[in-house]
């Protein structure tokens, strides 16, 4: 079971992720990355369907660098959490709809910090708080070890510690 | 042609390849091998022959002409074809990174629900001088999958001048398998590449890299081995000879792993293959290392008794 959670500050969102990446009932890596940088302020994370998740998420990630390249400036995190939905909806009712759950983090210079929540329906909203899965960790069945912690301001995305529940 | 009359192609889809009548039907073509790419390919580097004639005609290629290629562009197949027999993937392969380079190990019984249809298949192929793919999942999907991504591999290398790496070659093989996904194509490969890197490749559209990766109905078994001995600082003998447990201890508990082990060393200077090992004398080693412990046990036991 995967994990994403995000929260909105006055001034910064912070978002961490899970780093399982399971195959059935297997852990094939503890130490992977489920965030996507798609610019210098915006992080898509991503989880769901094993392929589905790394094609969305790169699909979206090249499209907005592509904005980025044609017209000389960014996409803000709004239009890129609307184009992302966009895309989600489209495919929603085609024979390959992709089964991901999204959550868009951003620093907009003149709106300030938003965080956007998306599932695989295609749905949207903007929060102050939001998760995909289940993060307990005393109580729940599968325990999930580690998680990368990222913090996005003014000043661009920051890594924070990796924060790891080990046997205590 | 006479050529084509031989091969009865006038009557095939094939034949409106040649005649630019029906972009459609050669788009059908086209979709099975060339990635969904727009236009038909009509190789520029063969004298002009259509690659489609490079494929041997299709038995049933009537039905093509009346699907319309949209289906192909979404990923629909044409009727499934129902199995004689339920598949179960049943194979141990593994792959593992050390200071040494790379180490991938296999077993070599193929399956077929009960009964083991081959023992010594070869799990492991070279795709260049150094680059090697474990399979796993249905071996007729691996066999063909291998060969279009040797293929691929090879076509890249004559086009480009250089070697493709393997991250590349990771991306390639996991968009090729993309339009297949949600079909029962069931194809598992680990590539394991001189840079010393192992990545996972995955029908279901799963693409990571890693340190150490294992496969199969056997898998956790091999884990169990591996986790617990596995380091970076192993010498060449070590590795091996904890690849050969892994994958011994494997059999020993799944019934649909067996036979023999394969071994394959990747360096920098290429791949190496070790002899192919039969587990049935390791298990009759293991079985007298046992039995010699057992014995060991009962003597010293019985030394304390007279001593007491």
């Amino acid at each position: 079971m995967e994990y994403l959670i995000g929260i909105q500050g006055p001034d910064f969102v912070l978002v961490a992720a899970d780093n399982v990446a399971a195959s059935s009932i297997i852990q094939m890596k503890h130490d992977y990355d489920k965030m996507f940088k798609l610019s210098e302020k915006i992080l898509l994370l991503c989880v769901g369907e094993a392929g589905d998740t790394v094609q969305f998420a790169e699909y979206i990630q090249k499209n907005v660098q592509l904005y980025k390249m044609r017209n000389g400036y960014e996409l803000s995190p709004a239009a890129a959490a609307n184009f992302t939905r966009k895309n989600l909806a489209d495919y929603l009712r085609s024979r390959t709809p992709y089964h991901v759950n999204l959550l868009l983090a951003g620093y907009d210079d003149t709106d300030g910090p938003g965080l956007f929540y998306m599932d695989y329906l295609s749905s949207l909203a903007k929060a102050p708080f939001a998760a995909h899965g289940y993060g307990l960790n005393k109580r729940f069945i599968l325990n999930l070890p580690s998680f990368t912690v990222r913090l996005i301001d003014k000043e661009g995305i920051h890594d924070l510690e990796k924060l790891t529940h080990g046997a205590k | 042609m006479a050529l084509e009359d031989i091969c009865n192609l006038r009557n095939s889809c094939l034949h409106q390849n040649w005649l630019p009548a029906s972009p459609a039907t050669s788009f059908l073509m086209t979709d099975c091998y060339n990635l969904g790419l727009k236009g038909p390919k009509k190789s520029q580097r063969n004298n002009e022959v259509p690659l489609q004639f490079f494929i041997p005609p299709l038995l049933n290629s009537t039905s093509f002409l009346n699907r319309s290629p949209s289906s192909y562009f979404q990923g629909n197949p044409p009727v499934t074809v129902r199995r004689p027999f339920p598949l179960s993937h049943g194979t141990t392969t593994l792959g593992f990174v050390f200071q040494g380079g790379v180490i991938a190990a296999a077993d070599t019984r193929a399956s077929a629900g009960g009964l083991v249809a081959c023992p010594e298949v070869e799990k492991i192929n070279p795709i260049h001088s150094h680059l090697v793919v474990t399979s796993s999942g249905s071996g007729a999907d691996c066999m063909l999958w291998e060969r279009i991504l040797t293929r691929e591999i090879r076509l890249y290398q004559l086009r480009h001048k250089r070697c493709l790496s393997i991250s590349g070659t990771a991306k390639l093989l996991s968009f090729m398998l993309h339009p297949f996904k949600g079909t029962d194509v069931c194809v598992a490969l680990t590539l394991c590449g001189w840079d010393k890197e192992l990545i996972y490749v995955c029908s279901d559209g799963a693409r990571l890299q890693g340190n150490i990766f294992s496969v199969g109905s056997g898998s956790p078994y091999a884990y169990g081995v591996l986790d617990r001995e596995l380091s970076w600082s192993l010498s060449n003998e070590e590795a091996i000879s904890l690849a050969r447990e892994a994958v011994f201890r494997a059999t020993h508990r799944d019934a649909y792993s067996g036979n023999n082990v394969d071994l394959f060393h990747i360096t920098a200077q290429g791949w190496h293959q070790r002899k192919r090992e039969n587990l049935k004398e390791e298990y009759y080693r293991d079985m007298k290392k046992r039995a010699k412990k057992v014995e060991e046990r009962k003597r010293m036991a019985n030394e304390l008794d007279t001593h007491n």
